[in-house]
């Protein structure tokens, strides 16, 4: 074995150049992939885009049976649930991730991080059929409580309407589900790499326990919180199953958060069986705006993330 | 350390982006379905030859003896041999699947898959070349045929169903619609149920002041655009005609409607509700335990969805060259005037002669034994001219 002398200089520059050439070609298909998706969505979506211009995004006339296509009660059905469910799962995922980090002893802290990770691999289709057959039924009654006690006072009263049990909060409520393991997943991750030493140095000032997470863990962990929501958002725009499932699929735009409503993905799945012609461009055409509203909402969270990091390391 | 995490985070939101992009455009290929299992290979040479000599008597004999049904088909199905995909509506997948099962019982050399994603799904599938037969309950447009790659094909009509007007109603057990009123319960025109309207097709009946809750689709189907080519039909051709919403498999409803999953799902919402109104697949609403409204016809009768009352549809209805038709609003005054029909479609030409011969030994089976199989299921046969016509449509494939 150790006759020949080792040429350790030639056979590591070899490893080195095959190495950065799979790594560059492994970064390259990622690229060439989203390339032709966007190209070749973009394609078949353009005879719907040709036909209704801005409308496809302004209207919210979805009649198919008539060839006009306005997709805007399914954007803003995707983003009041999306908007509904981070208002609910935010702050429990933080919080969660909080108690797990902070408050829960180091030596119980593994069966509560289990059970949080196990909702997340509970498929989608599980929470949907929950959700319309036991959820829905029952929140009926509690909207209708709602809807009756904000009658009269004035902007809740239109938020809170009469309603069905298939709706946009629905909808929300069973993706904030959804996304809170993520959210906090991610959030304990972030907040577990906060050194000790600036933790330490808080309580060594006398800061509560409370005043510790917000002057040295809410600090350094900003970024990486704000990253976990958008996630969380990228996940709860992208949903579909469980969604077609509660949201009623109803295209209309309207204030009553109790009202049946749909989304885009959730208009794809039931539409695209019998779609054809303009009307298959048509769902495709929502493929499309609902991929670039992921793109803008990942664009926006790591410039969030950059700016909040640039700061962070400028103080 | 703290460079590093804004890049970590970057690439996880890329890899989200296309997870969604992914979770976008994967309804493309949901219920494809054409799982192709291996067909059990009973190739002897006995079995090939049988195949070859017998196919040009077999169709011969499909011709000429038009009467007798069960008679008409010598077909050796024994040696038949092949797979055969197709896909297509939802809303034949039971009886399909029924044949299939069957029909693998007498032509045990056959394998036929059926994925059920939509009849709009199985044009395309079978436009493209993908299966090798096709369902749909849909008729397609003429300006479409030219990207069907196999060239020309022949629609071969298979089974009629019934679609009935389900509803939910403490004490009324007995309902009678007219179609006028039909198009104001679905435009949410109407809003209680002891509306004169509904009070002025149920003489005698008394009814309840329970608000109505409409049922329909929330996925596009078959089911609805035969619902709505009946209630235009009916609504006639006039400025101020009933039915506004016009044709398709996806309607614009109004705002206020309730919306389920498949027939089922509907089923659900209308037996969850009361005073719950849907249109609802004759299956369905028999499994769910619907009442079943009986619907004013074109000769002004009330006539309840039954099976019989389908066949005596397709009897009155105009069959059109390509064996293409409609069952909405028919004549007669035992018809029931929202039926669907449903085909099953297939190029006249087919490279492979043994799949040719098992494509036409599958329908011919189901325009013969499958017919006595219908009923079982909930679907009604083909009235006896139909299936004569449909059977000589049949031996025009791969011939």
């Amino acid at each position: 074995m150790a006759t020949a002398p080792l040429d350790l200089t030639g056979r590591s520059q070899t490893a080195d150049r095959t190495f950065r050439w799979v790594a560059i070609m492994a970064g390259l298909v990622v690229l060439v992939v989203l390339g032709l998706i966007a190209i070749t969505m973009s394609t078949r979506a353009w005879p719907a885009f040709r036909d209704e211009g801005w409308s496809f995004f302004t209207s919210n006339e979805w009649a198919p049976a008539e060839g006009r296509f306005g997709g805007l009660a399914f954007i803003y059905g995707t983003v009041v649930s999306s908007a509904i469910a981070l208002v609910l799962a935010v702050p429990v995922s933080i919080g969660i991730a909080l108690f797990i980090t902070q408050v829960v002893p180091a030596r119980v802290r593994k069966p509560f991080v289990y059970v949080v990770d196990l909702l997340a691999v509970i498929p989608s289709v599980v929470f949907g059929l929950w959700g319309i057959s036991i959820f829905a039924p029952w929140i009926k009654d509690r909207y209708d409580t709602v809807a009756d006690a904000v009658d009269g006072v004035p902007v809740l009263e239109s938020l809170f309407g009469q309603g069905s049990g298939r709706s946009f909060f629905t909808a929300g409520v069973i993706l904030a589900i959804m996304i809170t393991p993520i959210i906090s997943s991610l959030a304990r991750e972030v907040i577990d790499t906060t050194p000790p030493g600036e933790m330490e140095a808080a309580y060594g000032l006398g800061a509560t326990r409370w005043e510790m997470i917000r002057g040295a863990v809410f600090p350094h962990a900003k970024g990486g919180l704000v990253g976990a929501v958008m996630l969380g958002l990228g996940r709860a725009m992208g949903e579909t199953i469980a969604v077609a499932l509660v949201i009623g699929s109803s295209a209309q735009v309207t204030a009553n958060l109790f009202a049946s409503g749909d989304s885009m993905p959730s208009v794809i799945a039931n539409q695209w069986g019998e779609a054809d012609g303009t009307f298959k461009a048509a769902l495709i055409g929502l493929a499309v705006t609902l991929f670039v509203m992921t793109i803008v909402v990942n664009m926006a969270a790591s410039a969030i993330v950059e700016r909040s990091m640039r700061k962070s390391r400028g103080a | 350390m703290r460079s590093r995490k804004p890049r970590s985070i970057l690439a996880l939101a890329g890899i989200t982006a296309l997870g969604l992009v992914a979770a976008a455009c994967g309804d493309d290929d949901s219920g494809a379905g054409a799982t192709t299992t291996a067909a059990p290979t009973t190739t002897n040479a006995a079995a090939t030859t049988a195949a070859a000599t017998t196919a040009a008597p077999t169709t011969t004999a499909a011709a000429t003896t038009t009467t007798t049904k069960a008679a008409a088909p010598a077909i050796d199905y024994k040696s038949l041999k092949g797979t055969l995909n197709g896909s297509g509506a939802t809303f034949p997948k039971a009886f399909y699947d029924e044949a299939i099962a069957e029909f693998k019982k007498v032509a045990p050399g056959v394998t036929i898959n059926y994925g059920a994603g939509g009849s709009g799904k199985g044009r395309q599938d079978f436009a493209d070349q993908v299966t090798d037969w096709g369902a749909s309950d849909g008729v397609v447009k003429a300006e479409d045929k030219p990207k069907y790659k196999g060239g020309d094909f022949v629609y071969i009509p298979t089974v009629i169903a019934p679609i009935t007007i389900s509803y939910n109603l403490a004490g009324v057990d007995k309902l009678q619609l007219s179609p006028d009123t039909i198009a104001k319960i679905f435009q949410l025109q109407i809003k209680t149920w002891n509306d004169p309207a509904i009070a002025a097709d149920n003489p005698g009946v008394k009814l309840p002041d329970t608000s109505i809750t409409v049922a329909v689709r929330a996925d596009s189907s078959g089911t609805t655009e035969n619902f709505s080519i009946f209630l235009d039909l009916a609504a006639g051709d006039n400025a101020t005609k009933a039915w506004a919403l016009k044709r398709g498999s996806t309607i614009q409803w109004p705002a206020g409607v309730q919306a389920g999953q498949g027939n089922s799902g509907v089923a659900k919402v209308v037996k969850d509700t009361a005073g719950g109104i849907g249109y609802v697949d004759y299956s369905d609403a028999k499994a769910t335990g619907l009442k079943t409204a009986a619907v004013k016809n074109k000769a002004g009768k009330f006539v309840a969805p039954t099976l019989e009352a389908t066949t005596a549809a397709a009897e009155g209805a105009k069959i059109n060259d390509d064996l293409t038709f409609s069952l909405a609003w028919a004549d007669g005054d035992k018809a029931y005037p929202i039926a669907a029909p449903t085909w099953i479609l297939a190029y006249k030409k087919i490279a492979d002669p043994d799949k040719a011969a098992a494509l036409r030994g599958f329908l011919t089976w189901i325009l013969t034994d499958g017919q006595k199989l219908a009923p079982k299921i909930d679907f009604a046969p083909l009235p006896g001219a139909v299936d004569d016509k449909a059977l000589a449509a049949v031996k025009t494939i791969g011939a």
